[in-house]
């Protein structure tokens, strides 16, 4: 990607962490929702973030593209630093993806407006190449044919799958996946994984919050489990789920595995 | 959308699934139609005209006209004033749209002054009568204005037409407040994660999902502001209630006249707002439906 070096990158250089959270904190109200977060993500890194409700997964995701604004900490993406007043968040959010719980789709347009909606009027590109691009997304997730349905005409995992392909029109550097699978029905949930799989296959960078955890096993580089607005333990998935160390960690994992 | 009604099971089919397991469909609404008139309804109309009518008639010494003659014979002037209330409904209502569009956007807009300023105008005109705005415009705006050295007349239709629509402008104010804050919040976090301006996010995925949602309780209010308008009467505006007690008094004030004149305004605004009415009903069915 040539894009990764402009001026607004501060510097960053690929073999640092694309993405990079030190001590954020964050609170909604008296209730301290983040207590202290701090990861690394490497450029084509597949990291799960797991834990119980209630931690502060969703909170930590919504961090790294502004959605949520956090009170104090350092987060870093391609070096450009999100909890700054001054920060430009269209141009932070062109570079970050991202898929909802409830997928989000625009209703009131079909699959394929959905997906050329941001690259026409956000990066104002050309219409011909974003509607070719959109229909190869639209092959990409496997809903070849389904251009001009409706996202009500659509199955969950088929709209949350047209959602995937809406985020990766805008040619992000890292996709932000929060419980994408949890509306899902179980038939659908599969569809969904396999798309998510193969990107993070090709080298996307990709920060996933689920309850799959037979999928974070499976895809992920690293895995972070959250308690109460801490992390309280991390590591490779094999040694996560075959040797967890923390008391926390066990007892999750023994209730849900 | 285009999912088949479910096929009501026979309690005699072997292995119908119980009736309380189904999913709940609600009916699908039927195709608008306009209201029909039955026999029932045609019983009513005419026993109305005739009590009102026998009782005028019966009044009425052999010199005299009928109520029902004198209504024909004052037809064209009663539906030129009955114009007129329909003029001045639509034009208060498309001065209050666009009014209250601006207002209502500026309730939920970023900037803190106006959003209170917009708020508070909004509450103000929505709790004031009707008829103590129709007040204030009629007195508060002058007769005639200069602009470039023309002098232009406003006459009292038009201060009446801008009373009218002062609380369009309010209640469309909060049609569109309420429309916006009923859009499930991760319309506005989607768009905002796919980098949109506010701007953009308003114009082009908010407002357009919220035409929908705004449709019946414009209308409403379109149906209300037409049976307003009557209230211009009082204000010496010669809509058709003015025109109404005109022809009376000019057919010599008699009493008899009073119950099928009045009547036959009333009639003409049933028979314009019930269908509106009807319609409204049928689209927020339809909307509920496609949720």
């Amino acid at each position: 990607m040539a894009a990764l070096s402009p001026p607004e990158d501060f510097g960053w250089t690929p073999d640092q962490p694309l993405i990079r959270l030190v001590d954020v904190r964050k609170s909604f109200g008296a209730i301290e929702v983040l207590k202290g977060v701090s990861l690394d993500v490497a450029k084509g890194e597949a990291i799960c973030i797991i834990g119980p409700s209630g931690s502060g997964k969703s909170t930590l995701i919504r961090c790294i593209n502004a959605l949520v604004p956090i009170d104090s900490g350092t987060i870093r993406v391609e070096g450009q630093e999100v909890n700054d007043p001054d920060l430009d968040k269209l141009a932070l959010r062109r570079k970050v993806g991202m898929v909802f719980q409830q997928y989000n789709l625009f209703p009131h347009r079909t699959a394929l407006d959905n997906i050329m909606m941001a690259p026409l009027h956000v990066l104002k590109q050309d219409r011909r190449e974003v509607e070719a691009r959109a229909r190869a997304l639209m092959a990409k997730v496997r809903l070849a044919g389904k251009e001009k349905a409706y996202p009500g005409e659509l199955s969950g995992g088929q709209q949350q799958r047209v959602a995937i392909a809406r985020a990766l029109a805008m040619r992000p550097d890292v996709m932000l996946f929060d419980e994408v699978t949890a509306a899902l029905d179980p038939e659908t949930v599969k569809e969904v994984l396999l798309t998510i799989r193969e990107l993070a296959e090709e080298g996307m960078t990709c920060i996933l919050v689920t309850h799959e955890m037979g999928f974070a096993r499976e895809v992920a580089d690293h895995i972070y489990f959250t308690d109460a607005g801490v992390i309280v333990e991390h590591g490779p998935p094999a040694s996560f789920f075959d040797d967890p160390r923390d008391p926390r960690t066990q007892a999750f994992l023994g209730q849900i595995l | 959308m285009s999912a088949p009604p479910p096929r009501r099971l026979e309690p005699s089919e072997a292995g119908a699934p119980l009736a309380v397991l189904l999913p709940f469909r609600p009916p699908p609404p039927a195709a608008f139609a306009w209201p029909r008139l039955r026999l029932v309804h045609l019983v009513g109309i005419a026993g109305l005209v005739l009590v009102v009518g026998g009782a005028a008639h019966a009044q009425a010494s052999g010199a005299r006209l009928s109520a029902l003659e004198v209504i024909w014979r004052w037809l064209p002037l009663l539906m030129w004033g009955f114009g007129f209330n329909i003029l001045m409904s639509v034009l208060s209502m498309a001065l209050g749209t666009a009014a209250g569009l601006g207002l209502g956007l500026l309730q939920i807009g970023e900037n803190r002054l106006l959003r209170r300023v917009a708020w508070a105008a909004t509450q103000f005109f929505r709790n004031s009568p009707w008829l103590v705005l129709l007040f204030f415009a009629m007195f508060m705006i002058p007769f005639q204005f200069t602009v470039f050295g023309h002098t232009m007349p406003l006459p009292d239709w038009v201060k009446a037409v801008i009373g009218f629509s002062l609380p369009v402008m309010a209640n469309m104010s909060e049609i569109v407040r309420g429309a916006v804050a009923s859009l499930p919040s991760g319309q506005w976090e989607a768009a905002e994660s796919l980098a949109f301006s506010r701007r953009q996010t308003m114009w082009r995925i908010i407002l357009p999902q919220c035409v929908k949602r705004m449709l019946p309780p414009w209308m409403n209010l379109y149906s209300l502001i037409t049976m307003a308008t009557v209230q211009a009467s009082i204000v010496g505006v010669s809509e058709m209630l003015t025109l109404t007690s005109q022809v009376h008094a000019a057919e010599g004030g008699r009493p008899d006249l009073l119950a099928p004149l009045y009547g036959f305004a009333m009639l003409c605004f049933f028979l314009y707002c019930y269908p509106i009415e009807r319609f409204t009903l049928y689209l927020e069915r339809r909307f509920q439906l496609n949720q």
